[in-house]
């Protein structure tokens, strides 16, 4: 792929390797007889908001299990501030500051929002929870973030697909999230609710303090959040370009491009 | 979306009743009302019930109802250890656990301090506290059994509960005994015939039910409980450590138990390798499912199951007194539970229904 050759230069920053929150190099994966991953370098730097997009089948999934912790590569290395890290499970890598949102799965329905906000980080006081600062603390939050939801109190079940993704952003970034995962934060939320969740993702990139990976097949709305995009294909990663140097055609054309080529190849050789 | 809106026990307000569309007739505001109550509070409908056949009782057999030895049978026979025991089911059916040994427990604890007396002349307050404790380390060997080896608990219990059963008709040789006279002395604060202490067993009811009611709405350990039940995947994600959860509810449930078990030995001064068995424990967790615990997991509530249990007493006890055989008594039992889940399910329905309207 000669896409990988136009790299892009980091505009005039002072200091490369300072800026880079995250870094992973040569990461292959394989399943059995199917390589998943092969060879994949990415980085990420502080603030930034990197489209990780691809075909259905590109290694998306598995190169995004590898950085929340939930598998390990069969060869290359993860870099954390610099720091070579080993990710034991999604806990430890979220105790390191990488955590994973996934759709719907994040929370628990039953309980309230700022408890869900709270999860397993629970302020007490003695033995007993104390409710009311969690609450408080919770609705501000939300406030600071833009996240509108009626009520801190209510079960996250009676809330929309977009609200509950939004809290679920939310608490990572109040958990101290350096590195927030979106897996397919868009897939299945109408338009206005896919709206909110792309004006929390900027509002996340003004702050600064968090840098993002959204994986998504959606080329258009991921290309308006993103300040780069990667794209994955067979397993490699074919193109490393900014947003505004790249456009949802052009990225179309590349994908529709290479489907054509293997058509012709498969022909080919079938002939 | 329709079970997941129910939001019983939790520490917050559950979402406003819904509003019905403008246009809507006046009964249907009326019928929402109604329903917007009840599932504000999901103990209402039980604890409506509670007081219905308590009035009903009291109002048409005063002279053998209200008396002082109705209220000992009443509250500290018949409800106590239903009561206790479904404070263990009702923290296990939230966590999508459940304890069918529970009632061999109850059967095979006191047998502990029995012997303990008995055989090894164990100081009688002392050999209480073992008899408590088998509770304990019965509830851990389900835990282990269940969330260590990854068997269901439906299938660990049915099994942990014959081998105890068994080995209480074991060492008995299938006869009952009298309670060592030195525990009934060590042990009258869990309850014996006679003023005051006939009334200790309804007391602990009522401390144990409030001490766990608070575990379970305001502690971590009870936030931690229902997490699992809704979300294990997600509780699990967060840090939580599911397996320690059961365990410690297993624990708790057994040590229930057992606690019942010792008390009912004393209280009636026999130890009976007959005595507890399945009774007790399904009458446990129909208290806790009429009480609003919902049996998939993720919900329910103490408080609703002590007030389940109050109901299930005072059906036993009215029939008694009512002269009726005890024989429809479980057709009773059977129409209660499936009242209670038939009025769960449709009420949520209606909630529905109201919010989409």
């Amino acid at each position: 792929m000669t896409e990988q050759d136009q790299a892009p230069q980091e505009p005039g920053g002072p200091s490369l390797a300072a800026q880079e929150v995250l870094r992973a190099e040569h990461i292959s994966k394989r399943y059995g007889a199917v390589t998943a991953l092969r060879d994949v370098n990415i980085r990420l730097n502080r603030g930034e908001v990197l489209g990780l997009i691809g075909d259905n089948g590109a290694g998306k999934s598995t190169l995004l299990k590898i950085i929340c912790g939930f598998q390990q590569p069969d060869s290359g290395r993860l870099l954390l501030d610099g720091q070579q890290v080993t990710l034991k499970s999604v806990v430890h890598a979220r105790s390191l500051g990488i955590d994973v949102v996934y759709q719907d799965l994040a929370l628990i329905n039953e309980l309230s929002v700022y408890h869900n906000m709270f999860l397993n980080r629970e302020l007490t006081s003695g033995l007993l929870l104390s409710n009311g600062q969690m609450r408080r603390i919770a609705r501000d939050h939300l406030a600071q973030m833009g996240v509108h939801i009626p009520s801190v109190n209510v079960p996250v079940a009676s809330l929309s697909g977009g609200q509950r993704q939004a809290i679920a952003v939310a608490r990572a970034v109040f958990t101290n999230a350096k590195v927030l995962l979106l897996d397919e934060p868009l897939a299945a939320m109408g338009v206005k609710e896919g709206a909110m969740i792309l004006d929390l993702v900027q509002d996340l990139k003004h702050r600064g303090d968090v840098s993002v990976i959204i994986i998504a097949h959606n080329y258009a709305q991921v290309l308006q959040v993103c300040d780069r995009v990667n794209l994955l294909q067979h397993g490699e990663i074919a193109v490393d370009k900014y947003a505004r140097d790249t456009s949802a055609e052009e990225l179309t054309e590349i994908v529709v491009e290479e489907y054509r080529k293997a058509l012709a190849e498969r022909h080919h050789g079938a002939a | 979306m329709s079970e997941q809106t129910q939001t019983g026990g939790q520490p917050f307000t559950p979402p406003p009743p819904p509003m019905p569309t403008a246009g809507g007739g006046g009964a249907g505001d009326a019928l929402m009302d109604v329903v917007g109550v009840l599932a504000r509070w999901r103990e209402a409908t039980v604890a409506i019930v509670a007081v219905a056949l308590l009035l009903f009782f009291g109002l048409t057999h005063t002279s053998t109802f209200v008396t002082q030895t109705n209220a000992v049978d009443l509250l500290s026979e018949l409800m106590m250890p239903i009561a206790i025991i479904a404070i263990g089911e009702v923290l296990l059916l939230i966590c999508g656990e459940i304890d069918l040994s529970v009632g061999f427990i109850y059967t095979f604890a006191p047998f502990v301090m029995f012997f303990a007396i008995q055989d090894y002349h164990v100081p009688a307050l002392l050999a209480i506290f073992l008899g408590l404790l088998t509770g304990v380390v019965a509830g851990w060997v389900n835990g282990f059994i269940t969330v260590t080896l990854g068997v269901p608990s439906f299938i660990t219990t049915i099994g942990t509960g014959y081998v105890l059963y068994g080995l209480a008709l074991t060492l008995s040789h299938a006869q009952p005994s009298p309670a060592p006279p030195s525990a009934l002395s060590a042990g009258k604060w869990l309850g014996i015939p006679g003023n005051p202490w006939q009334w200790a067993p309804f007391v602990w009811a009522v401390v144990l039910v409030l001490l766990f009611h608070l575990v379970l709405i305001r502690s971590r350990w009870g936030l931690h409980t229902i997490a699992i039940g809704g979300n294990q995947l997600a509780a699990r994600e967060a840090g939580i450590n599911v397996g320690r959860i059961k365990y410690g509810n297993f624990m708790i449930t057994g040590f229930m138990g057992a606690f019942v078990g010792v008390q009912a030995a004393l209280y009636t001064n026999n130890v009976d390798p007959n005595a507890g068995g399945y009774p007790p424990m399904f009458y446990a967790v129909i208290a806790a499912v009429i009480g609003g615990t919902a049996m998939l997991g993720g919900s329910g509530t103490i408080l609703g199951a002590f007030l389940g249990a109050m109901v299930l007493a005072t059906l036993q006890d009215g029939f008694d007194i009512l002269g009726v055989s005890a024989n429809p008594l479980p057709i009773i039992f059977g129409g209660a539970i499936l009242v209670a889940m038939i009025a769960n399910v449709q009420l949520a329905r209606l909630r529905q229904a109201g919010r989409t309207l």
